[in-house]
């Protein structure tokens, strides 16, 4: 039981229908594990039960050996567990420097306070300059988001998340939509996380999975149908079946 | 800097004003009062996202608190002005507790419900506030012991810009603090807010009791100066028409409802003074014409034409 992280029999019905079934699973520090499947299978779901938008209708979300299940999304947040969006939320009008200010803030308990001044913290501004340089987002420091890249902004989806320092960092999807001239800077900043963090990643670029998770599970109508190292991924008849035949597919067309 | 600038400007208005309408002293009194009421919308609406058509019952809140006081032997007009920002914020309290537990639609409809209760309360209270007559027999003491408030109105004017002028300065602290920033972005998304470990109920509600105690010392003031309450002070139709103002000069700036509400009041003096029949008209058209041809209200299209300057003079920092 040294896990930092499980997921105990993880279910979650909307109706009828069983978009999440008994999914267990564990992560000890410095994990790299890859969440995969095909469209539907209920990967988003999965980060939103774990994440506590979504409150699951059976099963146990533990960290650190406490069951925060029934804790609500912020308090799971403050307890290590952080997420990125599958489509970027960020705020339009403020900038990447802004941004991860707010958050350093937040996570030091200091973002309710009025009678202090935002920049007036050397040492956060020290912080955030320094995040913002590991995911080479100096430049853009202070330029609106809304003025910047896409890559840019999934960069600082991360910088976000990595502000928090997080015990558990669940990447929902964190290079989608962005332009493949722009991946590797992407894959850049996925292999200099901090190695003590344990990280789930949802992703369906098949080479980034396989170059940077240790271990994949993979999902299928809610259902963890393969759990294994990436190597043996491919082999899998019923993996397969659900999902790479998809994969080889779209590859050949594309 | 461009905050002092602002500051200066504002007061260089005021003093303009009171050389320029020194007959008119009452009705620019009354404008200042508006005005806060103006900037306290401003702080829910402009700054977190949360519409309200119900903002007068704060003000209200703060004039009936003030006038009733007053009426009971509190003279004091610096006093009267705690007293009515203790009541706005109190009312800010209690109001943002049952329309943050909303959303949407439902929330702007709640918040008129509260203000239609607080003006039944007051109608029905008629032994604390005169009802339909209105709370009259206001006697307010001398400012800091010395100015009398006189019959034209000018210690009143003055006191009103003192005021406004260091309600603004405090308000743009707050808007920029950790506290400010961390409001403009429940107001973008409270979802991304909350995967940043921060709550968003007692973030909205800080800001709700802030912008009660704003109202409230606008309807402190009203009550100071006008030395009458009346029941229009809390009414749906005053809390219509400062959202209205508020628009008209551009949200999420504390400038917009400066300019808002001296636009407004000052388009309604001229234009009723024309034609008493149809102004509302013309108000209703030009603020059509400001939310179509300038969305981001008339500070945002003068910020738009500074900034268009600065550009051909400066090309892009």
């Amino acid at each position: 039981m040294s896990d930092l992280f499980r997921v105990e029999g993880l279910t979650k019905n909307f109706g009828g229908l069983a978009v999440s079934r008994e999914i267990s699973l564990a992560m000890p520090a410095g994990e790299r594990l890859a969440l995969i499947g095909p469209n539907g299978a209920g990967k988003t779901t999965f980060v939103n039960l774990v994440t506590g938008q979504l409150q699951p209708s059976a099963g146990r979300v533990v960290l650190n050996g406490e069951d925060v299940t029934g804790l609500g999304a912020v308090e799971r947040v403050r307890k290590g567990l952080v997420r990125t969006f599958q489509v970027t939320r960020l705020f339009s009008d403020m900038t990447p420097e802004e941004h991860v200010t707010l958050t350093v803030l937040q996570r030091e308990r200091k973002a309710t306070r009025i009678l202090s001044r935002f920049r007036g913290n050397a040492e956060v501004a020290g912080e955030v300059e320094g995040l913002l340089g590991t995911l080479g987002l100096l430049e853009v420091a202070r330029r609106k988001v809304g003025e910047i890249a896409y890559g840019q902004q999934r960069l600082l989806e991360i910088a976000i998340a990595l502000a928090l320092r997080p015990k558990v960092l669940l990447l929902d999807e964190p290079a989608a939509g962005v332009p493949s001239s722009d991946t590797p800077r992407i894959e850049q900043a996925l292999e200099r996380l901090p190695p003590e963090l344990a990280v789930l990643m949802i992703e369906h670029d098949m080479d980034l999975v396989f170059r940077f998770a240790k271990r994949v599970v993979v999902l299928a109508a809610g259902e963890i149908i393969f759990k294994g190292v990436p190597s043996e991924v491919a082999a899998n008849s019923r993996v397969r079946e659900a999902y790479l035949g998809n994969y080889a597919n779209a590859r050949s067309v594309a | 800097m461009r905050d002092v600038a602002g500051i200066v400007l504002i007061v260089a208005a005021g003093m303009a004003g009171y050389w320029l309408f020194p007959d008119n002293l009452a009705l620019l009194t009354r404008v200042i009062a508006v005005a806060l009421l103006v900037l306290s919308i401003d702080l829910i609406v402009g700054y977190c996202g949360v519409a309200t058509l119900g903002q007068a019952a704060l003000f209200g809140a703060g004039a009936y608190a003030a006038g009733i006081a007053c009426v009971n032997g509190v003279t004091e007009p610096l006093t009267l002005i705690a007293i009515g920002a203790l009541a706005g914020a109190v009312a800010g309290l209690l109001m943002g507790t049952i329309m943050l537990r909303a959303h949407g639609l439902a929330q702007l409809v709640l918040s008129i419900a509260i203000v239609q209760l607080f003006h039944e309360a007051a109608n029905k209270a008629s032994a604390y506030t005169g009802g339909s007559d209105g709370l009259a027999g206001l006697t307010v003491g001398p400012l800091f012991g010395v100015f009398e408030f006189d019959l034209w109105g000018q210690t009143a004017y003055l006191f009103g810009l003192a005021l406004l002028v260091l309600v603004f300065i405090a308000l743009k602290f707050v808007v920029s603090s950790p506290f400010g920033m961390l409001c403009r972005g429940i107001k973008e998304d409270p979802v991304r807010i909350k995967a940043m470990g921060s709550f968003v109920f007692p973030v909205l509600l800080k800001m709700f009791v802030i912008s009660g105690a704003v109202a409230g010392i606008g309807g402190a003031l009203a009550a100071i100066s006008t030395q009458v309450v009346g029941l229009d002070s809390v009414s749906f139709e005053l809390s219509a028409n400062s959202l209205v103002m508020l628009v008209l000069g551009g949200l999420g700036t504390l400038y917009g409802a400066l300019v808002g509400t001296v636009i407004f009041m000052g388009f309604e003096h001229a234009v009723s003074a024309i034609n008493p029949f149809h102004w509302m008209t013309m108000v209703g058209a030009l603020l059509i014409a400001v939310v179509l041809a300038a969305p981001g209200g008339l500070s945002g299209l003068l910020e738009k034409i500074t900034a268009s300057g600065k550009r051909t003079r400066g090309g892009r920092a």
